[in-house]
């Protein structure tokens, strides 16, 4: 019937404000850490190191990014940066990849071994690369691949999780689709390229948002393979930032490297929201 | 499910399925097997040879103070993170709800933490209660609080807790509202006809109708706790003090990789992929009874 | 049981006003069907009453008081929605007596009560199944019983039956009105059907974009509609409504006088039922016949007028067999039949 957006019950008055009031007390506690961050990131170290620190942005701004970008402490930021967004970005593309082309042959074939595969891949959803770190360590440096951008990504791209996710759409894809494209005379590959990936676009963007920010937040990995500075990720690098002993950390500079690091995951987050809420749903199912 | 139209052949799929295959073998299932080989010896001290032990290092390992420890220390920070994260982002849920303008605004900020890394979120937290420079730490000294979790085990831990619940309330939040939203609004204004207030509802009817998410959020944060906080142990506290804040993984890691201690570091591993089993096998029940409603 | 009085209700949503001031008195233990195409406005007005929705303007009165601001709990109404609503996580009794319950009943009180509508649903052996167990009969009839159980002085129906197929519909139909005259409570029901609004309704409210175009009885509204919206919604097959002129206290249609009136010359609407017209070879209206739908009881030809693109239905009793098209027919009319309206106000002259 008709839609009701109001659909009340006890929605009004005071009520609502109170609502709002708490809404914006609880975004403010969550936003702090990121907020101060900030501050940090625009002050010089002698009001940081002389607390309390201020509470608003200082005028160091450029100061503090510049010297983060392109000194940094080891090895300049930038190097960091682009090196985060090479790895995100192959572990995003790669995982999609060979799980469009794993996905469309377990669904679309009947193969030898099939059923062999199918639970060999789904047995890799188990096993966080935290369980096993020590021997894959073993085989990457085996390869000789310690300090390079392919030792960073391989590793993490094989999960099961995006094969299941294409799994379960191309199973939703009706299969007149299939047979309209044999009497048609398209062969399985041009099906897969002219209808399945087009079709799988959706599925697509909402799972690279998520791959991005997993490949992104990686520490771990990057911490053991990389013992190059210019190898380092920036998540990574943060830690390599602090000095060891007693000296005084530059606060500023690794503050300012702190919201470099949460920029491009917030900006995907943020400007594509939807998929990637629907991404997030999806691949947790 | 299976599909009825198939294409022909076999040389194309195997083709197209070997990438993955190949990638799992190599970077899954070898080191895998690796770690449950290695579990059962133990190298000699110049790392020349390799004797076989059986269960040795499981029997070592459980026989370890600190091992155990670690368990301890494990379980409470999962079950504080779980809590720390999930009841807030409820509660906020909950608040969103009950708005019907501004939610998506407050959404769009509240997402914000799930972009932050956990290694970087331990880096944000440690800069508020550094013990010299922390802004935090510093009005609690004012109140006269003297805040260290350098040297205190039980601020430690709350202090790795709180950074690693504080990503992990957005990811809540969003499930959450998403099942709120999911809640047929007539049912809601039914149980106001029958008399019903706000809070009543909430606990007798809201909450048992969000259970199969709460049951699957608490499975996948207590994974998240177990294997992806890393980045903040490992910012924050490094294990310490004295071995307060280790948790398994990170445990791991410490032996496995700056004690060098192979064969320990490998039943570990053992240990933990049991762990993830359990967890998994606890999801799939989930989902099975999901499908309840 | 309690009387209901609607003063001048208004509903806006923002800026746009979608209900336009609606009276009325509902007398203690009255029917009353809210009868109206989609969007209309029957169910805003019906959850106005409920509570669910504020009221931006005028008043409601549920026995007498003014109720407003009251909390839909705070007056003494129960409700069964659409979709029932059900507690989908508790068993047939517990939704039952989940009211009773939050009204602080002791356990013994709430299970002879639910045990008794139970009995009077013929819902005995499903008290401990979960609604996911329940075909749509049942579920629908949980939903009442969880209404009646709290004994409330008016019921409120939103479209209750609209989830049922067909022969459930017409079962349920009667079991409600069944059970309504029983229990005496007063009641309010939300339909777009309005072969349903004809049989329950002691009286009928036909809405149309927010307005209440007529309140009267199911004869009433039948037999003298209020308007050519009234009329043309109540009555299957709908109303034929024709452009025509009254000259010289003649309806004219085209040349050909259709009846005598009283009513001031000039244009009009004339409507005319489909089963009020008769056959007669001496009738002024001349139909061309292009389809005959034979239903058994009765038979409907559709056509248009003779010479003209008017499209006419005719209602016939029993079977008439027609040729495949282009057969002409001649009707007569009662001139009690006849139903003039202002062509521009769509009201009744």
């Amino acid at each position: 019937m008709a839609s009701h957006p109001s659909g009340m019950v006890e929605k009004r008055g005071a009520g609502l404000w109170l609502t709002h009031v708490l809404m914006i007390l609880g975004v403010l506690v969550i936003f702090f850490p990121i907020w101060l961050a900030f501050v940090a990131s625009t002050v010089t170290q002698p009001e940081i190191v002389r607390p309390p620190m201020p509470i608003w942005p200082g005028d160091q701004f450029w100061e503090n990014y510049k010297a983060a970008l392109f000194s940094g402490v080891n090895v300049p930021v930038a190097t960091m940066l682009l090196n985060s967004l090479i790895m995100a970005m192959g572990i995003a593309v790669g995982k999609i990849v060979i799980s469009l082309l794993s996905a469309f042959a377990i669904v679309y074939f009947r193969f030898p071994g099939r059923i062999f595969f199918f639970w060999m891949i789904f047995i890799t959803l188990m096993l966080p690369v935290e369980v096993r770190i020590v021997p894959t360590y073993e085989v990457i440096a085996g390869f000789g691949m310690l300090n390079s951008y392919s030792g960073l990504i391989f590793p993490l791209i094989a999960s099961a999780t995006a094969t299941f996710l294409f799994r379960q759409f191309f199973l939703t894809i009706p299969d007149e689709l299939a047979e309209a494209a044999r009497v048609d005379g398209a062969g399985p590959m041009r099906f897969f390229i002219d209808i399945v990936v087009p079709m799988s676009r959706t599925n697509v963007a909402a799972l690279f948002v998520i791959l991005f920010i997993y490949g992104w937040n990686q520490y771990l990995w990057p911490l053991l393979i990389t013992t190059d500075p210019e190898m380092n990720t920036i998540v990574m690098g943060i830690k390599q930032m602090f000095p060891s002993g007693d000296d005084v950390a530059e606060w500023p500079v690794i503050m300012a490297t702190s919201i470099l690091a949460m920029i491009p995951p917030v900006i995907v987050v943020v400007s594509m929201q939807k998929l990637f809420i629907r991404g997030l749903v999806d691949s947790e199912k | 499910m299976e599909k009825r139209v198939t294409f022909r052949g076999w040389m194309l799929p195997l083709l197209l399925i070997a990438p993955q295959v190949f990638i799992s073998a190599v970077f899954f299932f070898y080191p895998a097997g690796q770690a449950v080989w290695q579990s059962l010896f133990i190298p000699d001290p110049f790392g020349l040879s390799t004797q076989f032990v059986g269960m040795g290092n499981f029997e070592y390992l459980f026989g370890d103070r600190h091992y155990r420890a670690s368990f301890y220390t494990t379980a409470l920070f999962s079950i504080l993170v779980t809590l720390a994260s999930m009841i807030p982002a409820l509660f906020l849920a909950v608040l969103a709800d009950r708005l019907i303008k501004g939610s998506g605004v407050y959404r769009t900020l509240l997402i914000w933490p799930y972009a932050v890394a956990p290694a970087v979120a331990g880096v944000l937290w440690l800069f508020m209660f550094n013990t010299r420079v922390g802004v935090v730490s510093w009005y609690l000294g004012q109140l006269g609080y003297d805040w260290n979790h350098v040297l205190n085990g039980s601020e430690a831990m709350g202090l790795v807790v709180v950074a690693s619940a504080w990503g992990r309330i957005s990811y809540n939040f969003l499930f959450f509202f998403a099942a709120l939203q999911a809640v047929p609004r007539s049912v809601i204004e039914a149980a106001a006809i029958d008399g019903a207030r706000f809070w009543r509802r909430f606990f007798t009817i809201v909450l048992p109708l969000l259970s199969p998410t709460t049951f699957f959020l608490l499975v996948v944060n207590v994974v998240y706790s177990f294997f992806e906080t890393f980045g903040v142990i490992h910012t924050i506290t490094s294990g310490g003090p004295q071995q307060a804040t280790t948790i398994l993984v990170y445990k791991v890691y410490s032996d496995g990789f700056v004690g060098q201690d192979l064969g320990s570091s490998s039943a570990q591993s053992v240990v933990l992929l049991l762990v993830v089993g359990l967890l998994t096998v606890l999801q799939f029940k989930f989902i099975e009874k999901r499908v309840h409603y | 049981m309690a009387t209901v009085t609607l003063k001048d209700l208004r509903k806006s949503f923002g800026p746009d006003e979608v209900i336009h001031g609606i009276d009325m008195e509902i007398a203690d233990g009255e029917f009353i069907v809210i009868v109206g195409p989609s969007g209309c406005g029957k169910s805003t007005l019906l959850r106005m009453v409920a509570g669910l929705e504020t009221v931006t303007g005028g008043e409601v009165l549920i026995g007498g008081e003014r109720a407003n601001d009251k909390e839909p709990m705070d007056r003494d109404i129960a409700m069964v929605f659409q979709n029932y609503a059900l507690y989908p996580h508790m068993t047939v009794a517990q939704n039952m007596g989940y009211g009773l319950k939050i009204a602080g009943l002791s356990k013994p009180e709430i299970a002879t009560k639910v045990e008794a509508a139970a009995e009077l649903l013929q819902l005995d052996g499903l008290l401990d199944r979960r609604p996911k167990q329940l075909s749509g009969g049942q579920r629908q009839r949980v939903a009442m019983g969880r209404a009646i159980v709290r004994e409330p002085s008016v019921f409120l129906f939103d479209e209750p039956l609209s989830n049922l197929d067909a022969k459930l519909r017409v079962q349920m139909r009667l079991e409600i009105k069944e059970l309504q005259s029983k229990l005496g409570v007063t009641a309010l029901y939300v339909t777009h059907d309005q072969v349903e609004a004809m049989t329950m309704a002691d009286r009928m409210i036909v809405m149309n974009a927010g307005v209440a175009e007529q309140i009267g009885t199911p004869m009433e509204v039948y037999e003298t509609p209020q308007s050519l919206f009234a009329a043309q919604f109540i009555g299957s097959p709908a109303m034929n409504v024709l452009d025509a002129r009254i000259e010289g206290g003649r309806v004219m249609l085209g040349d050909v006088a259709v009846a005598e009136t009283g009513k001031r010359a000039g244009p009009v609407k004339l409507g005319l039922r489909p089963e009020h017209v008769a056959p007669d070879a001496e009738g002024p209206l001349a139909m061309e016949v292009l389809l005959a739908e034979p239903l058994g009881a009765n038979t409907l030809l559709h056509g248009r007028l003779a010479g003209t693109e008017i499209a006419f239905t005719a209602s016939l009793q029993g079977v008439h067999l027609a040729s495949h098209g282009g057969e002409a027919m001649r009707f007569g009319v009662d001139p009690v039949d006849c139903h003039l309206f202002d062509p521009e106000t769509g009201h009744r002259l």
